[in-house]
């Protein structure tokens, strides 16, 4: 399941909802990303995320679906946030269920490093420097990459 | 007319997000946009994505008019 939503996104409810009543899975991962009130040294105020409702969920949606092909998952969560985003709150929030953890850990693992470096998203931060919009960092391209070569 | 769509820094820099532009392939739509300095160098750069009808497209496909044409400068959510 994929989500884009501009409410704030509750980790702590989507993780105890994701782990419900669920006996099949012997492991559950999440992962949450939150704003940080700092980059690179320069402080952030408030994070603005574009986004292109319908063809950004339809993408999340195949890296969602091409997560679970490659790995053996029971079930798989990603909800993105976008609009305004306040420092601390929850940006995006990924859970993998999985009969054996490596599974699980893998596939939250994975599933991020697609969302970062193919998802239709655009990160602008805003702070007393002024606003900056966001590239994507040699190293994400590099953990996505890391993909490529190991199964 | 195609319909243009730009997103992140690229409709920052435009100061807009949805336009009707003449044009019959991708390539002479941003030769178009790029009659705009800031645009121009923004399009220019590494990793631009181009989607035709919701579609990802490499190259320079045809488009037709009613064809909606978004570009996009390199992801940056999660």
């Amino acid at each position: 399941m994929v989500r884009l939503q501009t409410d704030p996104i509750d980790p702590g409810a989507l993780l105890a909802d994701f782990c419900r009543a669920r006996t099949d899975a012997g492991a559950v991962v999440s992962f949450t990303g939150l704003c940080r009130a700092a980059t690179d040294g320069q402080a952030v105020e408030t994070l603005a995320l574009d986004a292109w409702p319908g063809f950004t969920e339809r993408v999340m949606a195949e890296l969602e679906a091409g997560t679970r092909a490659r790995f053996d998952l029971i079930d798989l969560i990603a909800v993105h946030r976008w609009g305004e985003v306040g420092v601390g709150e929850a940006i995006v929030f990924v859970a993998a269920a999985a009969v054996h953890r490596r599974d699980a850990f893998q596939a939250a693992d994975y599933l991020m490093d697609q969302l970062k470096t193919r998802a239709p998203l655009w990160k602008r931060e805003e702070g007393p420097d002024g606003r900056r919009w966001i590239e994507p960092r040699a190293s994400d391209h590099a953990d996505a990459a890391r993909w490529e070569t190991t199964p | 007319m195609a319909r243009v769509l730009l997103f992140g820094a690229l409709a920052d820099v435009a100061g807009w997000r949805e336009r009707d532009i003449a044009g019959d392939s991708v390539e002479a739509l941003r030769a178009t946009l790029c009659a705009d300095e800031r645009l121009a160098e923004r399009l220019g750069r590494p990793g631009l994505m181009t989607v035709v009808n919701q579609v990802i497209v490499r190259g320079n496909p045809p488009v037709a008019p009613d064809d909606e044409v978004a570009f996009a400068p390199p992801v940056s959510g999660g």
